[in-house]
């Protein structure tokens, strides 16, 4: 199937697929991604964001294939960032800069930040309603979901909700729709809300609340990145509800760097002693693992041993890449132990103890430092360090 | 009392704190806890500008 979409009567997705981008803002996109845009066509024709830079002809095209893109009549930009709103530029220029810009109070400042434009600026905010021709459009703010300009558009007559980044995936195939893709694309949703909303979850809590107390009756969720859910977006309401909730499972990380294989051996005794407890466990090199596939391991980890050599009296640099990402990203409910081998000074064990105690983690103890090269009975202390760890998640899971 | 507005859109009113995290209606900007960031974003005080 290629675009455009038909997803309802006159509805349709005109955005593109980037199938090759495998980098995206530093999160590894392994099977691309795509930018959603939404045509309504009717009475009057509107746009419903637009694609990044670069993909602007593609957009054109698709939506050549409807109508004329010169009889757009309004645009709506439910978000800023540039891969939805990188087009508009272009998209006014071609419709006409007078033509309406709907978006948020933040979305006005914000493009405008971005573009250098005062284009016909419209704001709308939450609950707000308006009539373009026969179509009708309502607008939900949704602040910090997640930059400042970001929101919502519903559909009330066709119950389609246009809902931005959220609920999104990176992910570009030949597959438009929940109902032909199936589970396949839940690992895909799991790792855009660990790394790109789970800072945010206590709003995505509130906002989920809002939406029940409204009675949205939602038919529809069209997201600007991946899938739409059609058949089931109960479905990934369910999903983010659980992932805000950020509840520990039975499950346990063990992330590490190594110079001379010493934190190595200590973090392979630390995994043994997890599972000795029978709980479930992973060990991570940060070489080995990309930092955005770390982080969709930490969404559910009950229990995270951090180990780093210590290099130039600080933790080990691909360490650190990796715990600023986790730390700015503001996991909650961990238990956490450090580790590592130093040769000297030893700063590491005490740098990450820090890290865990800024992002709020129970540490089980003060973690375990190993001069050089552990020996049995600094392994014996590594095992007992993993047991310890497995045997406080349990304790805690268990209240 | 003034109210102080963050970068992100988020609008400190004195009148009515922010009872979320701990403080009380009728808290002045002012009297804020140094450890007070904004509810909505996370950015610490210093970012935040005074509403005119």
């Amino acid at each position: 199937m290629f675009r455009p979409v038909t997803i309802a009567e006159g509805i349709y997705s005109v955005g593109c697929r980037d199938w090759d981008i495998r980098d995206f803002h530093g999160y590894s996109t392994d099977e691309g991604t795509t930018y959603n845009a939404f045509l309504v066509q009717g009475e009057k024709n509107i746009l419903i964001d637009t694609v990044k830079s670069g993909f602007g002809e593609e957009m054109m095209d698709n939506i050549s294939r409807i109508m004329d893109p010169k009889k757009i009549d309004a645009v709506i930009s439910n978000h800023t960032e540039m891969d939805h709103s990188g087009t508009i530029p272009l998209v006014m220029h071609k419709i006409g800069e007078d033509k309406p810009l709907y978006c948020s109070k933040m979305g006005a400042k914000n493009l405008k930040s971005h573009y250098k434009k005062d284009y016909n600026y419209q704001v709308v905010g939450s609950g707000e309603t308006v009539t373009l021709g026969n179509r009708t459009f309502s607008f939900l703010e949704t602040r910090m979901l997640h930059w400042p300009d970001s929101m919502f558009t519903y559909m009330p007559d066709e119950k389609i909700l246009f809902s931005s980044d959220a609920f999104g995936q990176h992910y570009a195939g030949d597959k438009f729709f929940d109902d032909e893709i199936g589970e396949e694309i839940m690992p895909h949703a799991r790792k855009y809300y660990a790394n790109i909303l789970l800072h945010f979850s206590p709003r995505v809590q509130a906002l989920l609340a809002d939406v029940a107390k409204m009675n949205l009756d939602i038919r529809m969720i069209c997201p600007d990145h991946g899938i739409i859910w059609r058949k089931d977006p109960a479905k990934i309401i369910s999903a983010y509800d659980q992932w805000s909730r950020q509840e520990p499972a039975k499950k346990a990380l063990v992330i590490f760097d190594s110079m001379w294989e010493s934190t190595a051996k200590m973090a392979r005794t630390i995994t043994s002693g997890i599972e000795s407890e029978d709980v479930h466990v992973r060990l991570m090199n940060t070489r080995k693992w990309h930092r955005s596939d770390i982080m969709t391991e930490v969404l559910d980890a009950g229990a995270l041993a951090v180990g780093s050599p210590t290099l130039n009296n600080g933790i080990f640099p691909v360490v650190a890449d990796v715990m600023t990402y986790i730390k700015g990203l503001r996991p909650q409910n961990k238990i956490a132990a450090a580790f590592g081998s130093y040769g000297w000074s030893g700063e590491a064990v005490k740098i990450l103890n820090k890290e865990f105690e800024e992002m709020k983690w129970d540490m089980v103890d003060d973690g375990v430092k190993v001069l050089y090269v552990p020996d049995a009975s600094d392994l014996a202390r590594c095992f007992d360090l993993g047991v310890t760890l497995a045997k406080t998640l349990k304790e805690k899971l268990s209240e | 009392m003034d109210k102080w507005e963050c970068p992100c859109g988020y609008v400190y009113d004195p009148e009515e704190g922010d009872l979320d995290n701990g403080i009380e209606p009728g808290t002045a900007w002012e009297d804020l806890p140094e450890s007070w960031v904004c509810p909505l974003c996370g950015a610490e005080q210093e970012y935040f500008e005074k509403v005119d």
